[in-house]
């Protein structure tokens, strides 16, 4: 149970991380926000490392519509704005990569799921928004934002309802046979 | 010596006798049964273990009932994201099986009552009995209504038989040994959140829930009101809520409403929050607040 960092912790911390980008995956972890404790990225069973097959293709930087492997695959996330290479690195297919070209491992999305949803970051953080469970006074696990939105398409899906509650009736002839 | 036109009723004796059947009663009436905040504490514990093999010879579970007193320093609060609720339901039935609600007939300590948009929160139009392919439904929002903890519970003054009360951690318990079944408690409750058992409870041997508490969610009686109890059982070992670790939306939020760092405080202070029935001045430990 943390409060949540100052502005005046996170800019230099920022700036620490900015200033090392390139080792930041292996350095230990910077004097900011503390790690967050998340269970492992929903991947599509089989697709990570994803430089199992990338490692051997050719990198294409050119904003186009896929059509030989991830057609699956329909953004619906700014889609107007933004295409695959603007979150996943193009040199580091196992990581992604924040606006500053900072890398960040999948583990940490939520870093940059915060670059423009930075109020529901500082939500997530506090425990507010998201799902936590554990104990309220002690250890408890967070969810990452890909856990509950896909990041393709992050707009939360309609469920089906539990069924509704029984109106009030007489007591049935059923009701005695308890265990 | 008898004063003429006495007939004996106002002699000592009399008084005597008359003394003696007072004395008689009031120890009598004190050796009865207790309400379990007055019973000591090895007299409570032989009946748990008394409760937990009844209970294991019905239900043929490893039974344990305990009696985890509050903690210092905490009260308990609750809060809801009227915003992020989906109105799926998954958190009545969580509750129902974590809590060994009776399944018929069927009591739900939570319901979740579904509200028009145009007309805000609106009890008056409000349908707990929505049933729809999926949820949410367009143009409408969801509002669960369970018991609202309050810091001034109606429910608690009106009980004629003491058998409902607030514990220091601002739960307030029920009973089960001590309620007379009158239901004035829940003609008193404004939310809606008590519930009475009209026949015995029946809770299917394999689902039932065999970590109890005995204010909370050990098997009740006929006859007897019950009401959601923040899971006792779960909250005073540092747990969360059933039915916050399994909303899928999130939307369920508790803590120590005393811990300036926990998430309830974060809700008050940052979000906009609102209280049900704010009027009636019951003072919910439950609120309500808009995430967005």
């Amino acid at each position: 149970m943390t409060a949540f960092p100052t502005a005046s912790r996170v800019i230099p911390a920022l700036a620490m991380a900015l200033a090392c980008a390139a080792p930041a995956r292996a350095a230990a972890p910077e004097p900011g926000p503390p790690e967050i404790e998340v269970p492992p990225p929903p991947f599509t069973d089989g697709i990570f490392p994803c430089s199992n097959c990338h490692a051997s293709l050719p990198v294409n930087r050119t904003r186009r519509v896929l059509t030989d492997m991830h057609d699956d695959i329909v953004l619906e996330h700014d889609e107007q704005h933004r295409w695959c290479l603007d979150c996943h690195d193009a040199t580091d297919r196992d990581s992604l990569h924040l606006a500053s070209g900072e890398k960040v491992p999948f583990e940490r999305s939520y870093l940059l799921c915060g670059q423009c949803h930075g109020e529901k970051l500082r939500d997530w953080r506090a425990g507010v928004h998201g799902r936590r469970v554990g104990s309220w006074n002690a250890h408890k696990s967070y969810l990452l934002c890909a856990h509950c939105h896909n990041p393709h398409q992050p707009h939360f899906k309609p469920l089906e309802p539990k069924p509704a509650p029984k109106p009030p009736a007489r007591l049935g002839a059923a009701v005695e046979s308890a265990p | 010596m008898i004063p003429p036109g006495d007939d004996g009723r106002h002699s000592r004796r009399a008084l005597l006798r008359m003394a003696t059947g007072a004395a008689a009663g009031w120890v009598l009436t004190s050796c009865g049964p207790k309400r379990l905040f007055e019973v000591p504490r090895e007299k409570l514990r032989a009946s748990l273990a008394e409760m937990e093999a009844r209970y294991r010879e019905t239900y043929g579970a490893d039974v344990t009932v305990s009696d985890t007193p509050a903690m210092r320093g905490v009260t308990f609060a609750y809060a809801l994201d009227l915003s992020r609720c989906i109105g799926c339901r998954r958190c009545v039935y969580a509750c129902v099986a974590e809590n060994n609600q009776s399944r018929d007939p069927q009591i739900h300590w939570i319901r979740v009552l579904e509200m028009d948009k145009d007309k805000g929160v609106d009890f008056e139009h409000a349908n707990p009995y929505y049933a729809a392919k999926e949820v949410p439904r367009e143009g409408h929002f969801y509002v669960p209504v369970a018991c609202q903890q309050c810091e001034n519970p109606a429910c608690v003054k009106t009980c004629p038989s003491g058998a409902t009360w607030k514990e220091p951690d601002g739960i307030v318990v029920v009973d089960y040994d001590w309620c007379i079944g009158c239901r004035c408690c829940m003609a008193a409750c404004p939310y809606g959140a008590r519930h009475f058992n009209w026949a015995r409870p029946s809770i299917p041997k394999d689902e039932l829930n065999p970590k109890m508490h005995v204010l909370g969610n050990r098997p009740r009686p006929k006859g007897v009101v019950e009401k959601c109890t923040f899971c006792i059982q779960r909250t005073r070992e540092g747990r969360y809520p059933a039915c916050v670790e399994v909303c899928p939306v999130g939307a369920r939020k508790f803590g120590n409403l005393l811990d300036p760092d926990s998430e309830i405080r974060y809700v008050i202070e940052h979000k906009r929050v609102l209280v049900l029935k704010e009027e009636l001045n019951t003072m919910p430990k439950f609120f309500y607040f808009y995430g967005t």
